[in-house]
């Protein structure tokens, strides 16, 4: 078949069925009139979508940024604690019971405090999206540090090679893929909690994202203009996964190694 | 002044214990002697102890009683002095993110050897395997046969006196695994190091080895050691072929009685 074809195959049923569940939308608000502040038709949101798109596009490249700034703060953080934790019984006994708080903390419940802390504006959602996104990076960068295949490292060890070699040459390049697959994780984590983040952080900022023009457009009911903002939040979501899975794919190329599974 | 005389062996175990921390009983009184020049290999029921012996001549696991020297030294001195003994895995233990040649060098660049030093050294290990055309290719764009080749082309690039192969074309299909084994034994035949490999097959033993060890299991011991003296080569259907299985025929029997009463 031709990568255009694939291509087809792939995209082609998702789109039919996205298709379908529209025109069913449709017909129902049509059909059962339907308040539009409760269910806007598509063709509402679609008009609600055009008529704001400058203020949506904005936003959504603000979220954007938010949830990107995140995304880069955690793998860097992440791989950094990951390196500590691998090296060091000690920190890791220590340090990863709050690592797991991390994951099981309710963002929702210290974005405020985070306000209270850091203000409002971008550097609080920023801090968001790292929190929600940074145990996936943690976890997956210490399973491929650590997780090394045993004769390998009987290899390098009968060679006399120092920890220092251990980490550079197996320990490193090893955890590649299992760092890639931690990284699409986080990424969709990221752009959740730069929304979130968004609905506390984003009041009274100068600049306002996705998350603010949530709250905001639900507040005053004008529930097409609020569907338009979701729609540009679940694409931004997909957007992202989709990039860092290419560059993901592509770094995995580079070093030769097969996608983990989880 | 007659003991003098006798040449000091290799590998010179006297009634060896080996207890893993665990509390498994894996060796318990191997008594062993490898001349110069030997190859020999070594046979037992799975789980008796086999590659713990070897991994503990090789010195990656401490002993726990009785003697184990390497030409006069521990395994610990012996690896870190006479650098460059070599130890093959079961499987490639290749690096994927290297090229084949970056692999065979690794045993040098671990060592601190120098670039050029190590440049003419893998050029002429890959040709003994028959690995020249595959330099600058990719461990995953190689066959299996051809990945062993790269791993024993590692293994002999620091020109070692002491090989010490665990099952090591086990993974290969049989004439994959008899053409490695032909190879391995050209080159033996060659430069004489002294060769300790392990495997299942005891026709395998017999046709490669100068003398056959048998362990036996419960505890883990040496119960027989049959001297091959057969010429080269040894095709089953040569003149050679009834006293080949015949010694095969005494291993068997021999490793009825290494079999744990149960
Ligand atoms: N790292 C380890 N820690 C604890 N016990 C071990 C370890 N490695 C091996 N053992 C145990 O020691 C015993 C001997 O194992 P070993 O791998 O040396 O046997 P083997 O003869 O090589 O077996 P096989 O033919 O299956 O490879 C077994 O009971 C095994 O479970
Ligand atoms: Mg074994």
């Amino acid at each position: 078949m031709s990568p255009l074809g694939r291509a087809a195959g792939v995209v082609g049923p998702p789109i039919a069925l996205f298709a379908v569940v529209v025109l069913l939308w449709e017909l129902l608000c049509v059909a059962l009139e339907l308040p539009p502040y409760l269910v806007p038709s598509p063709i509402a949101v679609a008009r609600a979508g055009i008529e704001h798109a400058d203020t949506i596009a904005w936003s959504t490249l603000l979220t954007a940024a938010g949830a990107l700034a995140g995304l880069g703060a955690s793998l860097v953080l992440g791989s950094l604690v990951a390196l500590a934790f691998a090296n060091s019984r000690w920190i890791a006994r220590a340090f990863y019971p709050y690592a797991i708080f991390l994951q099981t903390v309710p963002v929702v419940a210290i974005a405020p405090l985070i306000v209270i802390w850091f203000g409002t504006g971008f550097a609080s959602v920023a801090l968001v999206a790292l929190i929600v996104s940074l145990f996936p990076v943690i976890s997956a960068a210490t399973t491929g540090l650590t997780r090394v295949d045993p004769q390998l490292l009987d290899l390098f060890t009968f060679y006399g090679a120092s920890r220092w070699q251990i980490m550079l040459k197996l320990r490193l390049p090893g955890s590649i893929p299992h760092v890639v697959s931690g990284a699409r994780i986080a990424s969709g984590l990221a752009v959740i909690g730069a929304i979130v983040g968004e609905f506390f952080a984003g009041y009274g900022a100068d600049e306002y994202g996705l998350g603010y023009l949530i709250i905001v457009t639900s507040g005053q009911l004008r529930t097409d203009y609020l569907f338009a903002a979701i729609l540009a939040s679940t694409l931004l979501g997909l957007a992202t996964f989709g990039a860092v899975s290419l560059i993901g794919a592509a770094v995995l190329r580079r070093w030769r190694s097969r996608e983990i599974e989880r | 002044m007659l003991g003098s005389r006798r040449v000091r062996p290799l590998v010179l175990a006297r009634d060896l214990h080996l207890r893993y921390p665990s509390g498994v009983v894996a060796l318990a009184g191997v008594d062993l002697e490898v001349t110069r020049g030997e190859l020999v290999a070594l046979v037992g029921p799975s789980g008796c102890g086999k590659s713990t012996l070897l991994r503990a001549i090789a010195g990656l696991v401490p002993f726990t009683g009785g003697t184990l020297e390497i030409a006069g030294k521990s395994p610990l001195d012996a690896r870190r002095e006479r650098q460059g003994d070599a130890f093959v895995f079961q499987d490639p233990s290749l690096l994927p993110w290297r090229r084949v040649a970056d692999n065979v060098g690794l045993p040098l660049e671990l060592l601190g050897r120098p670039p050029a030093e190590r440049a003419p050294a893998v050029a002429q290990a890959l040709a003994q395997v028959g690995l020249a055309d595959a330099a600058r290719a990719y461990p995953d764009e190689l066959s299996g046969g051809m990945k062993m080749r790269a791993s024993l082309a590692r293994a002999l690039v620091t020109r070692p006196e002491l090989l010490l192969l665990d099952e090591p074309f086990g993974a290969l299909d049989e004439l994959g695994r008899r053409r490695l084994n032909d190879t391995l034994v050209a080159l033996w035949e060659r430069d004489r190091w002294t060769g300790l490999m392990i495997t299942h097959s005891l026709l395998e033993a017999v046709t490669l080895a100068t003398r056959v060890i048998v362990m036996g299991e419960s505890p883990g011991r040496i119960v027989a050691s049959l001297a091959i003296d057969l010429p080269r080569p040894r095709p089953l259907d040569g003149p050679e072929g009834p006293a080949i299985l015949a010694h095969v025929a005494a291993l068997e029997r021999h490793l009825g009685s290494a079999e744990a009463p149960r």
